[in-house]
C-alpha cells in the first residue's frame, strides 16, 4: 500500500499522506475551501464535521464538508482557489 | 441514485469516540447485536482520531483491538439526523440508512466553543482542537508559527501536538487568571493518572510562553492569518503567526438527546446511575452528560453498555472507577469561568453566524434566538447553529432550547426515506 496519495485541487496535483482528507490537500494547496455568503474565504474551522466551513465540490458533488472525507487518488476537488 | 439500507440492533450505540467504543463493547458481551454509529470515515472521535494507522498509543490501541475482534457492527460515515421511538434515520456518502433499536446508547461527544472577534472567519483562525483534528487527519504545520488560544488545558495538550509535528508554538494565551490556573495545576494533581499527564505537558512545552490573563482581540490578514494581536495583562500586542488555533471550552453535543427527549440540565444530560436518561431505553455516556475526559468517557460508557444489557451487576462494578475519574469534572469547571471581557470583543460589524454572515449589530437588535433566528437569519445555515448558537448564549444570555430533525442537512432522498409512521409520532 503506498503511504501518499495523489489529488487534484482546482486542477493543480497534490500530493498528501495515506489517509489524509481532503480539506488537508486543500490547504497543501493553497487554496480556501469555500467562499462565504458574502464572498469572504472561509477554511475549516472546527476540523470534526460540525462547522461547515470546509465545504468543497468532490468529484463535481457539492457541499461536502472536506474534513470528513478522506482523499482518494484522483479525486477532482473544487475549492474556493 | 440513494439506495436505502436497513439495519436493526438491540443496541444502537451513536458516536464512535471512546465512551461509544467501551459501552458497544460492553453490549456486545452479553451477545446482543450491536451497532455502533458515527459520522466520522473512522472510529475513535475526536480525541483518538487518526490513531488507528498509529498503533504506539497503547491506551486506544487495546480499545481498538477489541473493537476488531468483536462482534459489533461499525457505521462508518453515517450522520444520524432522526430520532423517533425505536428508529433512527442516517445518511451516508450514497444511501439513506433505516436503524431500528431496542435500547439507544448516545455517545455523541463534545465540540469547542467559539466565540467570535474581529478576523476569527479568516482562514488558518481554527479552533484549538480543531487545529489538533487537522493535523491529525494530515496536516504538514512543520515549520508554520502557531499562536494557540482561548481557555483549558485542551490548549496544552494542542500546543504539545502542534509541536511534535514540527510547528512553532510561539505562545499559548489562556483567557483565565494565573492564580486560577495555579490553584486547577494542584487540584488536578489529585486526580487519577492526571499528574503524570501533567508532569510530561511541562516536559514537552518547555521554553513556550504561557501567557495567562491573556486572549486575541483581533486577527488580521487577507486571503489568511497573518497575525493576532492580543491582550496580555491589559497590555496588547501584536504577534505574526500562520495559524491561530483559539477555542473557549468544550460545548457537549445535546442535539441528538435532545430530540429523543433526554432531559438536559445546566445543558447537559441528565442520567441515573445507570447512565439511562429520562427517556425510556435511552442511555448517555461521555461529555454530553458532563466534561470529563478520556477515562470518565471510557467508565461511563462501559457502565452504559452494562446497563443496556440489563447486566446491572457488572456496571456497578464500575462505580467506583467512575466516581473517582468524576472528580476531575467539578475542577475543571470552576478553573476556567469565562472572563466578561470577552463579551467585548466583537465589533458591531464582526460576524457571529459564519453560515449566514450575520454580524454582531443585527443580532444585539434581539431579545432572544428565536427572534434572531427569524428576522436576521442567524443559526439558519448548514451548521443549524453549531457555532454561533452557543456563542450568542455566552454574548447575549440567550437560551437555546430549541431542536428539530433533520439535526443535519441531509439529501433530500435520505428525507424521503424516514418512514412516515415515525415522523409523524415525533410531532
Amino acid at each position: 500500500m503506498s503511504d501518499s496519495v495523489s489529488v487534484r485541487v482546482n486542477g493543480k496535483p497534490v500530493t498528501v499522506r495515506a489517509g489524509a482528507t481532503v480539506a488537508v490537500a486543500v490547504l497543501a494547496a493553497g487554496a480556501t475551501c469555500r467562499a462565504s455568503v458574502t464572498g469572504q474565504p472561509r477554511s475549516p474551522l472546527c476540523g470534526m464535521g460540525t462547522c461547515f466551513e470546509c465545504r468543497v465540490a468532490i468529484n463535481g458533488e457539492p457541499q461536502r464538508r472536506s474534513c470528513q472525507v478522506l482523499c482518494e487518488a484522483g479525486m477532482e476537488i473544487e475549492a474556493n482557489g | 441514485m440513494d439506495s436505502v439500507r436497513h439495519l436493526s440492533f438491540d443496541v444502537a450505540v451513536v458516536g464512535a469516540g471512546p465512551a461509544g467504543i467501551a459501552a458497544a463493547l460492553a453490549a456486545a458481551d452479553s451477545g446482543v447485536t450491536v451497532g455502533l454509529i458515527d459520522d466520522n470515515p473512522a472510529a475513535g472521535g475526536q480525541i483518538w482520531r487518526g490513531v488507528q494507522s498509529a498503533p504506539q498509543n497503547s491506551a486506544s490501541s487495546i480499545w481498538f483491538q477489541r473493537l476488531n475482534k468483536s462482534a459489533v457492527q461499525l457505521v462508518r460515515g453515517a450522520r444520524v439526523f432522526h430520532a423517533a421511538k425505536g428508529e433512527l434515520a442516517a445518511e451516508s456518502d450514497d444511501s439513506a440508512i433505516q436503524i431500528s433499536y431496542g435500547k439507544l446508547i448516545l455517545t455523541t461527544g463534545a465540540r469547542e466553543l467559539f466565540l467570535p472577534f474581529p478576523g476569527w472567519t479568516l482562514p488558518n483562525v481554527t479552533g484549538a482542537g480543531g487545529l489538533q483534528a487537522l493535523l491529525k487527519s494530515g496536516l504538514d504545520i512543520a515549520g508554520k508559527r502557531v499562536v494557540i488560544a482561548g481557555t483549558g488545558p485542551l490548549l496544552l495538550a494542542v500546543a504539545a501536538y502542534a509541536r511534535k509535528c514540527g510547528a512553532k508554538v510561539v505562545a499559548i494565551c489562556e483567557q483565565t487568571t494565573r492564580s486560577r490556573m495555579v490553584r486547577f495545576g494542584m487540584k488536578m494533581l489529585l486526580v487519577p493518572g492526571k499528574a503524570p499527564e501533567a508532569l510530561r505537558f511541562a516536559y514537552e512545552l518547555r521554553g513556550i510562553p504561557h501567557w495567562t490573563d491573556c486572549w486575541p482581540v483581533a486577527a488580521f490578514g487577507s486571503r489568511r492569518i497573518e497575525s493576532v494581536r492580543i491582550s496580555r495583562q491589559g497590555q496588547t500586542s501584536e504577534i505574526e503567526c500562520d495559524y491561530l488555533a483559539c477555542g473557549f471550552h468544550l460545548i457537549p453535543n445535546v442535539e441528538l438527546p435532545r430530540m429523543c427527549g433526554c432531559r438536559l440540565e445546566s445543558g447537559f444530560v441528565h442520567v441515573n446511575e445507570y447512565q439511562q436518561t429520562s427517556a425510556p431505553g435511552i442511555y448517555c455516556a461521555g461529555e454530553p452528560t458532563g466534561i470529563g475526559g478520556l477515562e470518565l468517557a471510557l467508565a461511563e460508557g462501559e457502565v452504559a453498555g452494562y446497563a443496556a444489557t440489563n447486566w446491572e451487576d457488572r456496571a456497578k462494578h464500575l462505580f467506583a472507577k467512575r466516581a473517582r475519574y468524576g472528580k476531575g469534572v467539578r475542577i475543571l469547571k470552576d478553573a476556567f469561568p469565562l472572563r466578561p471581557e470577552l463579551k467585548n470583543l466583537a465589533r458591531p460589524d464582526t460576524l457571529v453566524c459564519r453560515c449566514e454572515d450575520v454580524p454582531h449589530e443585527r443580532l444585539r437588535e434581539h431579545g432572544c434566538w428565536r427572534a434572531a433566528k427569524l428576522h436576521a437569519r442567524c443559526g439558519m445555515g448548514p451548521c443549524q447553529g453549531r457555532v454561533c448558537a452557543p456563542a450568542a448564549e455566552f454574548l447575549f444570555g440567550w437560551q437555546i432550547d430549541s431542536v428539530r430533525p433533520p439535526v443535519f442537512p441531509v439529501r433530500c432522498a435520505s428525507l424521503a426515506a424516514v418512514p412516515s409512521h415515525s415522523a409523524a409520532a415525533r410531532n
